[in-house]
């Protein structure tokens, strides 16, 4: 049985920064990928990552506009510790060797992004995820002490009998055989959840595992509702535009050649938070002013010739290689589509969540420092911060533990799970099939305009297909690289996911960040400045909220 | 919508049977991708084909296969290209070459890749302890250049088409010598001549690769490898003269020589040129090269025989008429202080133009 002090599971940014952070406190690590880790989804992350690191700039400004851009849902001591550690945290990748964007001086240089007012966000031409990933695993590798497990599928966490995590369940994928890893602390770092959507940007990895793996050990799910559509995204295949294109002064155009978001954020324009721009863009496109396929236009034209290339080089491939567009030349047709999970696993600002022993940090967790809605380049600055706290915090709680000893049972009790997949005969829906149902559905139901009778569709369809999903059979019999029968896992990660959101969207009967719900159009702060939480009690998902923790910011009308 | 069909080569580690090819028909639009259709094969009718893939946009470097018997990302080859270069109408699509295969489409990466990435030594060596509460002072064009590197997204595309690697599995090959230059490039790296030494002096290293270019046209994000590599020579040889084993040193000087001087190659004098610092005949050459001289007889001999190589071609070579043009280009180049190096990030001034028209 492996043993571990810290054991990580997921390495993506998150993960990576916690088990570099928990092997500099002196705990040995391990950190458990079902994928290499420089395939994580973080390598997505386009537009940058923000710090108020410029003179001029403060960190109360960058929480303001992280609070505001959160529509007042976000936890303000969770987002002043983010923003305050922000520019230590970027200069610490830089010294690291990330290839940070210069100005003229040779000092660190700045694109804007939405829903901020400085511009602040630090960038690698537009693969400033992927280079932040990259040189993280330069640090890993250099590490030796930290035990990567690369292409190893964790099924399940397990406690010990007085509710601590004691280890957890894995596949090794090379040639399927169980393992039960013993771990006196374990951090998930697994991601979002956006495939259970469709169309999505996620990579078809974003499935939801840990968010699902610790709601089924009891540990709350916080803001599930909140699930961020980016307002470009290329229609149909939903692959991802960056917001930098925004930032270097890209407009947006309805079919009738309006800049429409003269209408409904006079002040930021193009520029105004994510939930702002995609309501108005769907607005644009149910009320009949936007293309034939559903879109409204990108115009990146405006942007000079050479800052495309240095600057979006990226994006001119996606528009090149999958919309057949050269996005010097002509504006290019896009929609809102799913993005990010804003909610997750609950917790502290140190990470842990109220199971012992377990920590959550990046997507997969809801510190809340994103509330509602999720500021561009927000998303690596939590990865970063909230995973160094967790792995610090980690190396150091576990001080004087004993090891604990994770029940083998939990091994066979997964491998039976396993077992029963593989052996089933053919009689139901392909998981394929479930899946695509799932993620219609949510994409019809409870996407950027919601109301109630849709969201109970959409639950009382999740239902079913969580009943149609203990049926599945699958094709691949074998030990070796066995993706069917993993699949058939994630689906069921994925429902326990969507029954979650769906009844967070039902909940909250108001208009917030993301959620817009058609019959409650407004924001109700006498009722709802609350995060809803939602737990498994045994017989199913159980409701209960907490506070939103104010520091200086009172909640007011939010315009861009 | 069309019809594609897919021929998919299958491996199963555990039947005990060789690979053997599946036949598949997939229904999609032409400008979707290869990958699209492998997953809806996988979707409708065979969910048992291993493939790694995750991010269907190019960026994860998951799903490096042969398609038509060349090396690319499945995701973004359009399945409809792919269909108009197929022999008798079906896509071929492989497991990457110069890599084991685990199963199906699925290669052993870190067998032949990652090994050698971190054969390297990938992380930043500081040459200084880093500032206070501050970054590091480096020139924007400096980040950008290494920038370029920077975009490999280890996917193994390069490697897979790698020629020399074919001949010399010990080559440490295109993407992780890319990764080399990532550092090498970069000003905060204070170890460029440690670094620089040790690939040089590696007879797998950076004079190992034979400049092929299949790694440069292969790769999907246009990192260009063999340029990389390039520019580890050049930083080799002119910043640093570091004299290596295996003569790349002389080579490299050799080659620019000959060009300064002739304006094209002058085969017969590369040789022992390449072994000397001057030529065979004036009796200059390296004692040390004698053995490596010898080794390339034959050769000399294949080209002698096969008229590739004639007794007055190789004594008289003659130079271009405007040999004095190729001279002023080299004068122009050597006045500069620094050595501009265009990539994808910087691009010249007449590339653009020329893009614009």
């Amino acid at each position: 049985m492996p043993q571990h002090d810290v054991l990580v599971i997921g390495a993506g940014l998150a993960g990576q920064r916690a088990a570099l952070a928990a092997a500099e406190g002196g705990a040995s690590v391990g950190i458990i990928s079902k994928v290499h880790p420089v395939r994580s989804h973080s390598n997505a992350a386009q537009g940058g990552i923000n710090a108020a690191l410029n003179p001029e700039d403060t960190w109360e400004s960058h929480a303001f506009d992280t609070i505001k851009g959160s529509d007042y849902l976000g936890d303000q001591d969770a987002i002043e510790i983010m923003c305050r550690e922000a520019p230590e945290e970027l200069l610490e990748l830089e010294h690291w060797g990330v290839t940070f964007h210069r100005n003229e001086e040779g000092r660190l240089g700045t694109r804007a992004f939405g829903g901020a007012s400085a511009a602040r966000t630090y960038y690698v031409a537009d693969i400033t995820g992927q280079a932040i990933l990259h040189v993280l695993y330069e640090q890993l590798m250099r590490h030796e002490e930290v035990y990567r497990y690369e292409e190893w599928f964790t099924t399940a966490l397990v406690q010990d009998e007085e509710g601590r995590i004691a280890g957890a369940v894995t596949r090794n994928m090379r040639d399927g055989s169980m393992e039960l890893f013993s771990a006196r602390a374990v951090i998930l770092a697994t991601g979002g959840n956006g495939q259970i959507y469709d169309p999505t940007t996620n990579a078809l990895i974003c499935t939801g595992d840990g968010i699902a793996m610790a709601y089924r050990i009891g540990a709350p799910l916080m803001d599930m509702e909140m699930i961020q559509y980016h307002p470009t995204t290329l229609a149909g295949l939903g692959l991802l535009i960056t917001e930098g294109a925004r930032g270097e002064g890209a407009h947006l155009y309805n079919a009738q050649g309006e800049r429409f978001m003269e209408k409904y954020a006079p002040n930021k324009m193009e520029l105004a938070s994510r939930d702002v721009v995609s309501r108005a863009e769907q607005t644009e496109i149910n009320e009949g002013r936007g293309f034939p396929d559903g879109t409204v236009a990108l115009d990146i034209t405006v942007v000079p010739r050479k800052r495309i290339h240095e600057a979006l080089r990226e994006i001119v491939n996606v528009g090149r290689d999958f919309a057949g567009v050269d996005i010097t030349q002509e504006p290019i047709h896009i929609k809102p589509g799913n993005h990010y999970t804003m909610g997750g696993v609950r917790t502290d600002v140190n990470g842990q969540t109220p199971i012992p022993g377990l920590y959550a940090a990046g997507e997969c967790a809801c510190v809340s420092v994103h509330g509602g809605n999720r500021l561009g380049a927000n998303s690596l600055l939590d990865t970063l911060v909230f995973g160094r706290r967790s792995g610090a915090h980690a190396a150091q709680a576990i001080k004087g533990l004993p090891v604990p000893e994770p029940a083998r049972a939990s091994v066979g009790a997964e491998q039976e799970v396993i077992d029963a997949i593989v052996s089933r005969d053919r009689t139901g829906r392909r998981v394929s099939e479930i899946k695509a149902e799932l993620g219609q559905v949510m994409d019809r139901y409870v996407a950027v305009f919601r109301d109630e009778q849709g969201l109970n569709t959409a639950l009382e369809t999740v239902r079913r297909l969580q009943e149609e999903a203990q049926t599945v059979a699958v094709d691949d019999k074998g030990s070796v690289f066995n993706q069917d029968v993993l699949g058939a896992l994630e689906l069921q990660f994925m429902l326990d996911n969507a029954e979650a959101i769906v009844i967070g969207a039902i909940e909250r009967k108001e208009s917030r960040g993301a959620q817009y719900r058609t019959d409650f159009p407004d924001r109700n702060d006498d009722e709802w400045l609350k995060h809803i939480n939602i737990s498994a009690n045994g017989e199913g998902p159980e409701v209960s909220y907490s506070e939103v923790t104010l520091t200086q910011w009172e909640p007011e009308e939010r315009k861009y | 919508m069309a019809d594609f069909k897919l021929k998919i080569r299958r491996f199963d580690p555990e039947s005990g049977e060789p690979a053997y090819w599946g036949d598949f028909d997939v229904d999609l639009p032409p400008e979707r991708s290869v990958l699209d259709g492998i997953l809806q094969v996988k979707d409708r009718e065979d969910a048992s084909i291993g493939i790694r893939c995750s991010c269907r946009a190019a960026i994860c470097g998951s799903c490096g296969v042969r398609i038509n018997g060349k090396s690319a990302l499945a995701c973004n080859t359009r399945i409809g290209e792919a269909a108009e270069r197929a022999r008798d109408g079906a896509i071929t699509i492989e497991p990457m070459g110069n890599m084991p295969v685990v199963k199906d489409l699925i290669t052993d990466m870190e067998a032949v890749h990652w090994k050698k990435v971190r054969r390297v030594v990938p992380w930043l060596l500081p040459a200084e302890e880093p500032p206070e509460h501050s970054e590091y002072i480096v020139p924007a064009e400096a980040m950008l250049d290494v920038t370029q590197a920077m975009a490999c997204i280890h996917c193994g595309v390069c490697v897979s088409a790698c020629l020399s690697m074919e001949v010399d599995p010990h080559f440490i090959g295109p993407a992780a010598l890319a990764k080399a230059y990532r550092f090498v490039g970069d000003p905060r790296d204070g170890a460029e001549e440690e670094r620089l030494k040790d690939l040089a002096e590696d007879p797998h290293g950076i004079y190992d690769c034979t400049h092929c270019f299949a790694c440069v046209e292969v790769c999907p994000k246009d990192v260009a490898p063999m340029n990389q590599i390039m520019r580890l020579r050049r930083r080799a040889t002119g910043d640093h003269g570091i004299k290596d084993d295996n003569n790349g040193y002389g080579h490299e000087k050799a080659f620019v020589n000959l060009i300064e001087k002739y304006g094209t190659l002058h085969e017969a004098q590369l040789l022992p040129r390449s072994f000397g610092d001057g030529s065979l005949v004036k009796g200059q050459i390296e004692p040390g090269a004698v053995k490596q001289l010898i080794e390339s007889l034959p050769t000399a001999l294949r080209g002698l025989k096969s008229g590739k190589v004639t007794p007055k071609k190789a004594l008289l070579h003659p130079k271009l008429p405007d040999q004095d043009q190729v001279r002023r280009v080299f004068s122009e180049v050597e006045s500069k202080d620094d050595r501009v190096e265009l990539n994808l990030y910087i691009v010249g001034e007449s590339g653009g133009e020329e893009a614009e028209a």
